[in-house]
């Protein structure tokens, strides 16, 4: 390396660490940049280490996973029967309301996130993502998101226009007090999370790859999440620019979606699901990938056609900006247009079942172990096909036009929503549990879990394929018993408490196996990628000496391949290993990220809570606001200016340590 | 010494990644620079839906007053040519600091925040002409909705650009300040002349379309 810069012309990075011992200072000197042998709070809330990081969203996404879970079981409960009244029918629509939000946007996309974080770095033999403090913002920011989108249960102001807010039930006619405001306000926010986590995903990926490591040598899984951010960075500023759009109407009187100014309710719809239909991939890609992962290690063969799977990802990422309007069939676009659509929806069938024809063909002839991963890995290619059967019937507009809005299409993406993603990612959870927690969980409970669920969530999803196409709606508060909906409904219902036990466990088996789990090596599963070249878990700097790869499926061949095969390895300095420094900054511009949000949310409302009232007006009403805006302005400057930082840990010392 | 010290780092290191930058990266193209073209591909469409819904309102719901009535061309005209030569002055900064002429970059830096500067108040002021003289607000004709706010982000860019400038152009006088931050500045210079390419696409599409 031709470099001529010392590291001590830097001292605004270089830092401390055994050369110069003083800490930096964070907030103007008050307090201590958070050091090695930091108190265990300020460690996690100031971590910049993308094992922690991820972590945190794993555990922040299951807690949402099982918040959005009761919503559901609610919803079931009350349809349980005919003509029930369980809830009110306002509980009702906000209950759907925060369970498709929380669903999409707080459990699956962060649980992604999770495995993005942890593995992406591990599979790619980097230290760390490109932009460790930056991964650390995504982080907070998301939890700010989550947080502010459930304060609305306190404020009794839940959101319940629907997950996806149809204009103009979004207008300040027709949801006048705080619940749209929440919902939008949530969703911008979750929106700068998977933003900027996706700049830093992409960076990492392209940029950080260990030498050697080709495009076409990466994990399949990494390939996935790049496909993955790529969908995220070109999807979501349609939906941030619509949810724009919706406060300004509902603050400053705009009419992009008002009716009676000429504004286009139909707008909000084209450019939600220009977001909507690439976010759909965005859920299930990831899950693709962790599929991709787990069926060659349990069949114990490579992954059949690599670059076919490639290949048709980003084939699937691609076609999905082209589909969006066989989300609406229904509202009349036109015999063209309809019919486009309908030809592109047909066409995204191909890659996906190229793709199903890969995973049968990694099983055909294949060694196979019927692990837990494997179960759930099985189960999700079972069930995402038959989500995908119902998904070709929508693309067809007559058949649409039949079941639009009804409980077939509730059947359907729920087959490819909890079939697929959620399957694929609790694969990924016990899959990863030894690498991530250096312990197995146990493979009897395990294997009772998983059958619970599959059995639970066929009860539960496959009658609503017949009440869809009995004509059941879907968003409906109840129903009268000549319908004869009941036996399905009923069925469902109980399918859904049986799925709701079912990953009741799982988390309890969850938490057991933290402690209690057998312990793993650093490779249990005889697994094929990179990630298992590393203890279990990872050391903060996750390789001691940066790998050199030669083939795909690096692990697998150090163990089983020819010499030339095994991996090399970049000679270790001298110096140990330089980490980046924890940060305070993350975490205070996403406080005053949350000071900002609450603030626009209550800006021109009467807000009561707990008896207290206020109603702030003119400038007033902009105090709020503008002291979360100075706090995350202030944060990212300091951010900026105190730079990386930096410490060095020895690996050799560790190992004597241990010894 | 520092060489060997230098010769020692390990590679593929966050921490290294942003010390040097570019050197060890799996593309050669350093982090900053591959994030800066993600947000930029990203920012694309934010822009791309803000025009999309101006020019589908302005077809569907041709508005009561004439824009011709409104816009004023020339001053718009001559606020796009100073944007431009701002974006002219700019790739004289990241060219001065290639060439580790620090006092240049920082008076062409000076220079992009006057031209910028002037752009935002030309902007401020057409608004102020607009609401007060010409009637148009944002809740006066959907023409109104989507003009401000389409242009308004365009200038609240603009906005941050500069903020972020003045930062780099503070920092010139720090001592901390090497000729390697010609990246930082090169990805500065990235999202200034974004935000200049992207007005080049709204001086047509929001004002010259009016006059065909």
């Amino acid at each position: 390396m031709a470099q001529t810069v010392p590291h001590d012309t830097h001292p605004a990075h270089a830092g401390h660490d055994e050369h110069a011992a003083k800490p930096q200072r964070s907030f103007f000197g008050l307090v201590q940049r958070p050091q090695e042998g930091c108190h265990p709070i300020i460690d996690w809330l100031t971590t910049v280490d993308h094992k922690k990081i991820g972590i945190m969203y794993g555990l922040a996404a299951l807690f949402f996973l099982l918040v959005g879970g009761v919503e559901a079981l609610i919803i079931r409960l009350q349809l349980m029967v005919p003509e029930n009244n369980l809830i009110s029918a306002q509980a009702y629509n906000e209950m759907f309301t925060m369970h498709g939000t929380t669903m999409v946007f707080l459990a699956v996309m962060p649980m992604s996130a999770a495995f993005f974080n942890y593995m992406i770095p591990l599979q790619i033999g980097a230290r760390d993502v490109a932009f460790p403090r930056m991964n650390a913002f995504s982080l907070w920011t998301f939890i700010v998101g989550g947080i502010i989108l459930n304060l609305s249960w306190i404020f009794t102001a839940a959101p319940n226009a629907g997950w996806f807010g149809y204009a103009p039930l979004t207008s300040k006619l027709y949801t006048p007090g705080l619940s749209t405001d929440f919902w939008v306000m949530s969703l911008q926010i979750l929106g700068v999370a998977s933003l900027v986590a996706s700049f830093n995903f992409i960076t990492t990926i392209i940029n950080m790859r260990a030498p050697g490591l080709s495009m076409m040598k990466l994990p399949v899984f990494t390939w996935m999440s790049l496909i993955t951010a790529f969908l995220i960075i070109m999807a979501f500023p349609a939906i941030t620019i619509a949810l724009v759009e919706v406060m300004f109407d509902r603050h400053f009187g705009t009419h992009f979606f008002d009716a009676t100014s000429g504004g286009k309710p139909i707008l909000w719809q084209h450019l939600f699901w220009i977001f909507g239909h690439p976010e759909v991939y965005i859920l299930i890609l990831p899950a693709m990938g962790i599929i991709s992962e787990i069926l060659p290690t349990f069949a114990r063969k490579p992954l059949f056609g690599y670059p076919l799977i490639i290949f048709s990802g980003s084939v699937i990422g691609f076609l999905g900006f082209t589909v969006w309007s066989h989300h609406m069939f229904t509202t009349g676009l036109g015999v063209v247009a309809s019919t486009a659509f309908s030809f592109l929806t047909m066409l995204i069938a191909i890659p996906t079942g190229v793709k199903i024809f890969n995973w049968i063909g990694t099983l055909w002839g294949g060694r196979i172990r019927f692990t837990v991963p494997m179960l759930y890995a099985l189960g999700f290619v079972w069930m995402f096909m038959m989500g995908g059967f119902t998904g070709v019937m929508h693309s067809s507009v007559p058949v649409d036009s039949q079941q639009q809005d009804s409980y077939f299409v509730i059947a359907h993406f729920h087959y490819v929503l909890i079939g697929g993603s959620l399957f694929a990612l609790f694969a990924g959870i016990v899959y990863w549990f030894p690498k991530m927690t250096g312990r197995m969980m146990s493979e009897v409970w395990g294997k009772v879990t998983f059958y619970i669920m599959f059995a639970g969530f066929n009860i539960a999803f496959f009658p609503m394929h017949f009440l869809g196409m009995m004509g059941m709606p879907r968003r409906t508060h109840t129903y009268k018993a000549v319908m004869g909906w009941n036996e399905g409904n009923f069925l469902s219902t109980i399918g859904a408490l049986i799925l709701g036990l079912g990953i009741a466990i799982f988390v309890i088996h969850l938490i057991w196996a933290i402690s209690k789990g057998k312990k793993a090596g650093a490779n249990p599963w005889d697994a094929r990628t990179l990630e298992w070249a590393t203890e279990s878990p990872p050391a903060p700097y996750n390789f001691e000496t940066i790998p050199v790869i030669k083939v795909r499926d690096q692990v697998w061949a150090n163990k089983y391949g020819t010499k030339s095969e095994k991996m090399g390895a970049l000679p270790a300095g001298s110096h140990g290993i330089h980490m980046p420094d924890r940060s305070w900054y993350p975490l205070t511009a996403n406080i005053g990220f949350f000071i900002l949000g609450m603030g626009l949310i209550f800006h021109g409302h009467a807000v009561k809570l707990f008896g207290f009232e206020m109603h702030l007006q003119g400038f007033d009403a902009w105090i709020i606001p503008i002291v979360g805006a100075a706090i995350l302005f202030l944060s990212i400057i300091l951010w900026a200016c105190e730079g990386p930082g930096g410490y060095h840990l020895h690996p050799e010392k560790r190992a004597e340590d241990k010894h | 010494m520092s060489h060997a010290h230098a010769t020692e780092a390990p590679t593929n290191d966050p921490f290294h990644n942003e010390l040097h930058p570019g050197e060890d990266t799996a593309t050669g193209i350093p982090n900053k620079k591959v994030a800066m073209w993600a947000f930029l591909a990203s920012d694309c469409m934010f822009f791309g839906t803000l025009i999309s819904t101006h020019l589908i309102y302005r077809k569907l719901h041709p508005t009561v007053v004439d824009p011709k009535e409104i816009f004023s061309i020339e001053l718009t005209s001559a606020s796009t040519f100073i944007l431009l030569m701002s974006s002219l002055l700019m790739a004289l900064a990241v060219s001065a600091m290639h060439k580790k002429n620090v006092v240049s970059a920082r008076w062409c830096l000076a220079g992009v925040i006057f031209f910028g500067s002037l752009f935002v108040g030309a902007q401020c002021y057409e608004f102020h002409h607009f609401v007060h003289a010409k009637e148009l607000t944002l809740t006066s004709s959907i023409f109104g909705s989507t003009f401000y706010v389409l242009t308004g982000t365009h200038g609240v860019h603009v906005t941050l650009g500069i903020v972020w400038l003045i930062g780099w152009f503070i920092k010139t006088f720090s001592k901390s300040f090497k000729p390697e931050h010609a990246l930082d500045i090169e990805v500065a210079g990235l999202y200034w002349h974004f935000v200049d390419i992207v007005w080049i696409i709204i001086f047509p599409f929001v004002y010259l379309i009016e006059y065909i």
